[in-house]
């Protein structure tokens, strides 16, 4: 069509743009909402409870510690399972801030999860070796060479977009192959870093990083995995990244070369650089993920872990929650820490609901709230404007019959 | 044939998508050969005879000009396309309404006007009598759309009704019976083309009187402000656009570049403005080489730039206007210091803008996307010009803009030249280059071929452009 769409003309393609634009919170809850409900029917199917069962993940998630009617031993209990489910939420807010910086550049970051494991390597090799090395210092070193690795990591898919073409969605998901079987690689036994130590020889996994290394835990007891300090971290990287996209001017490229690639060269920004710049800090936040696992609570990498670890890739479904936004990504990163932890064979009440299905149910609502995210021209189909045009429709055509 | 006529935005596609169902009337009532109809969807209104070809076609580029024509209602032979079938229904429809075209050749091989043909084929193959023809002309060369009016007449002339719609008001006078002039959503008035004139037509668009000659004092040229000599480049494919090249545009006259469409115009207009590394000569501004210096460097040499197409290259459409107004300038202060941007200060210089250029319905938050093409296109002329360069590269500056805005866009670029900057215009509407420059050149194959004064007949234009010699 012409220039012209005319004022108030809503076209689907409109509407589909506002919603990945607009700063509104209505739809990523609506979508949320949608999920629970069909992962509701499944636990009906199941034979259970739905909500008793979201209740039980509710407790699970140690989110009830936030009622402050709930005292004693449940108080006690409540918090200890909301570090865990913090603890949960750290990296998931950083490998979801790697996907939807990306996707403000116009380029989709599936690689969340070979950056977050070549954080891991790098932090644990640094975190095991330089005994002896000032503990704030090891922990700065650690953090640097753990977002470093992920950096380079999504660089060479950056650069591989730049120089070639090579879609970076293609590149991205081989490094994370790459990246797998690279861990398994060095931490196998006799690998390059297969830990020493004699109780380990026949454990495929790494060295444990030194004390001096360890994030401090601020919050519960650190023999119980309290909660360490890199939750604010993650907070600080969310509001960087914040004033990184709205207020710098790399920001204002990137979202430039993400719109219109066309009307960045016309501006002089050249978005083959803007890719690699890009793809950098994605690594950064995804490799600083990792580092902050092995630094707070991991302490080591397993080959097994490396094969089960799945935080990368939560990271797109909370970036797409999140609508690519700081504050989105932030809170729906906690959605999913909640949901994790709280489905676990550890927390879920066995009695309400089989913990083996309820790790499925976390799968079943993270594949729902990626459906309805990625689709959401139903969502939008379905809207009132569209709803309102339809109802309109039903007198004229009677007055014509 | 009835030309529904209107300014930008004044709701001519809105109304006709209404009329192929693609858009539900809130209100009102659509007659169709004496019968109150409802159109609900495209499929009805086909079912209607109804059919209508878009400014932008959809064809299927990997497909042959048969198989498109045919496409949802293609003859079968068994469960298989009868291609023969196929070709020989284009052939007969074709010949009958003096539209040529292979029905063996790919949509992705023939040119635009070929496919447009196409397009009416196929609404033809569907059996349409109404035919409504969005922007037909908007695309096509002169050549083009003089060959689509005889195709027209000679579909009229066998009982199809033609809506043809257009913000040209030439050729809604040549071709149309009647005109519906629209403005601002509501008809204005129905006229008969005979007797009617421009300009008693514009001033049913626009609502007031329009100067369609620009009216302009005689240049008084300065010292050189862009000189190119001897320059090359390559298209896309490598091949050689521009060839050799040499022009000057001097301080207080505007030029303009005229000629046949992919002769090198956008070749030369990406190397100017840095976009496109020339391959071998030398372009100057204002006496400092910018060769081969890029965007920025031909930026910081002061080159202003209206680009072809405001939607591809002008602008971002879902940044604000505040941001895109910043384009070209948010790397410095006071946009951005240090690395960070300024939203305030990027609002502060906006504001002025928009109402200096009379950005209608512009504020600096909203976003580019949903302004009309022509409040559109202000927007990119304020960005370009605010900084005062010294040469405006200008191409197509006022393509699908109505009379209202392109007279904006002409004084804006006058304004220029008289206050003693550079400005090459390069556009494909004779009438344009004609009315505005105080030179013209004419490029063909990539040389310029021809130096002529602007009120050169069109004949001595047309043969230059065509590459023949002019009597001098």
């Amino acid at each position: 069509m012409s220039d012209e769409g005319g004022p108030g003309t809503i076209t689907v393609a409109s509407r589909l743009a506002g919603f990945m634009r607009g700063g509104g919170v209505l739809i990523p809850l609506v979508t949320a909402f949608l999920a629970f409900l069909v992962g509701g029917l499944v636990v009906a199917a199941a034979g259970a409870n739905p909500i008793d069962t979201y209740e039980a993940i509710f407790e699970g998630s140690g989110l009830n510690w936030l009622f402050p009617w709930v005292t004693g031993d449940d108080r006690t209990l409540a918090a200890l399972n909301l570090q865990q489910t913090l603890i949960l939420t750290t990296p998931l807010i950083l490998t979801g801030l790697a996907v939807a910086f990306a996707f403000r550049a116009g380029l989709f970051n599936i690689g969340g999860q070979g950056q977050y494991l070549v954080g891991t390597f790098a932090a644990v090799y640094v975190g095991s070796s330089l005994e002896g090395t000032p503990a704030f210092l090891h922990v700065v070193l650690a953090i640097v060479a753990g977002s470093l690795a992920g950096a380079l990591w999504a660089g060479i898919a950056g650069l591989l977009k730049a120089t070639t073409g090579a879609n970076e969605v293609v590149s991205t998901i081989m490094l994370n192959w790459t990246a797998v079987y690279l861990g398994s690689y060095l931490f196998t036994l006799g690998g390059p870093l297969h830990s020493d130590d004699p109780a380990a020889a026949s454990i495929p996994v790494s060295p444990d990083i030194h004390e001096s290394a360890r994030l401090p835990v601020f919050w519960g007891d650190p023999e119980l995995q309290g909660l360490h300090i890199g939750i604010f971290i993650a907070l600080v990287a969310a509001i960087l990244f914040w004033v990184l996209l709205n207020r710098s001017v790399t920001g204002y490229e990137v979202r430039a070369v993400g719109f219109n690639p066309d009307a960045a060269e016309y501006a002089g920004i050249s978005a083959g650089r803007n890719y690699v710049k890009v793809m950098l800090i994605c690594g950064l936040l995804a490799g600083l993920a990792g580092t902050l696992d092995v630094l707070g609570w991991q302490f080591r990498v397993a080959t097994n872990d490396i094969q089960v670890s799945q935080t990368g890739y939560y990271g797109i479904a909370v970036a797409l929650l999140g609508r690519n936004t700081a504050f989105g990504t932030v809170a729906a990163a906690l959605l999913f820490g909640a949901l994790l932890n709280g489905t676990s064979v550890r927390n879920l009440d066995p009695a309400v609901f089989d913990p083996q299905l309820a790790t499925n149910l976390t799968w079943i609502i993270q594949g729902l709230i990626v459906l309805f995210v990625s689709a959401p021209v139903l969502i939008t189909y379905l809207s009132p404007g569209r709803l309102r045009r339809r109802f309109r429709r039903r007198p004229a055509e009677a007055r014509a019959g | 044939m009835h030309a529904l006529l209107g300014e930008n935005g004044a709701g001519k596609s809105t109304l006709m998508n209404v009329l192929y169902g693609l858009l539900q009337p809130d209100e009102g009532e659509i007659i169709l050969r004496g019968e109150r109809v409802h159109i609900g969807s495209p499929r009805e209104a086909i079912g209607m005879r109804i059919g209508m070809v878009h400014q932008h076609f959809m064809l299927i580029p990997v497909m042959t000009v048969a198989e498109n024509v045919v496409l949802a209602s293609e003859p079968r032979k068994g469960a298989l396309l009868d291609v023969d079938a196929a070709e020989q229904r284009v052939h007969e429809l074709s010949e009958r309404f003096g539209l040529a075209v292979d029905p063996r050749a790919y949509v992705e091989d023939i040119g635009v006007g070929q496919q447009q043909r196409v397009e009416i084929l196929r609404v033809l193959h569907r059996g349409a009598d109404v035919l409504i023809l969005d922007e037909p002309t908007a695309v096509l060369t002169a050549q083009e759309t003089a060959e689509l009016f005889k195709v027209l007449r000679a579909l009229t002339a066998e009982g199809v009704s033609v809506i043809f719609i257009s913000h040209k008001l030439r050729e809604v006078l040549e071709i149309a019976d009647r005109v519906t002039v629209l403005r601002r959503g509501s008809k204005i008035d129905t006229v008969d083309t005979e007797g009617a004139t421009e300009a008693s037509l514009a001033k049913l668009m626009v609502g007031r009187d329009v100067l369609f000659r620009v009216e302009k004092d005689a240049a008084s040229a300065g010292e050189p402000l862009l000189e190119i000599k001897d320059l090359e480049v390559e298209d896309d494919r490598g091949l050689p656009a521009v060839r050799g090249l040499s022009l000057q545009v001097r301080a207080g006259e505007i030029v303009g570049v005229a000629g046949v469409d992919g002769n090198g115009q956008s070749e030369l207009v990406e190397a100017i403005t840095g976009l496109r590394a020339p391959h071998g000569g030398h372009i100057r501004v204002a006496g400092t080489d910018v060769t081969g210096g890029g965007v920025q460097g031909a930026l910081a040499a002061g080159v202003g730039h209206i680009a072809e197409d405001r939607h591809r290259r002008g602008l971002v459409l879902d940044f604000s206007l505040a941001e895109n107004l910043a384009l070209r300038e948010y790397r410095r202060p006071p946009l951005s210091r240090f690395g960070l941007l300024s939203p305030k200060r990027m609002e502060q210089q906006a504001r002025p803008l928009l109402e200096q250029y009379d950005v209608r319905g512009g504020r600096p938050e909203t976003t580019a996307g949903s302004l009309s093409g022509g409040n559109q296109q202000k927007v990119v002329i304020a960005r370009e010009l605010a900084e005062e360069p010294r040469v405006t590269i200008a191409a197509q500056p006022t393509r699908g803009l109505d009379v209202g805005a392109i007279e904006f866009v002409h004084r804006r670029l006058l304004e220029q030249r008289d206050a003693g900057r550079g400005v090459l215009l390069v556009s494909l509407e004779l009438e344009e280059i004609r009315s505005l420059s105080d030179r013209v050149l004419v490029i063909y194959e990539g040389r310029i071929v021809a130096e002529l004064a602007p009120d050169v007949s069109d004949e001595e234009l047309g043969v230059a452009m065509l590459g023949g010699k002019v009597r001098a």
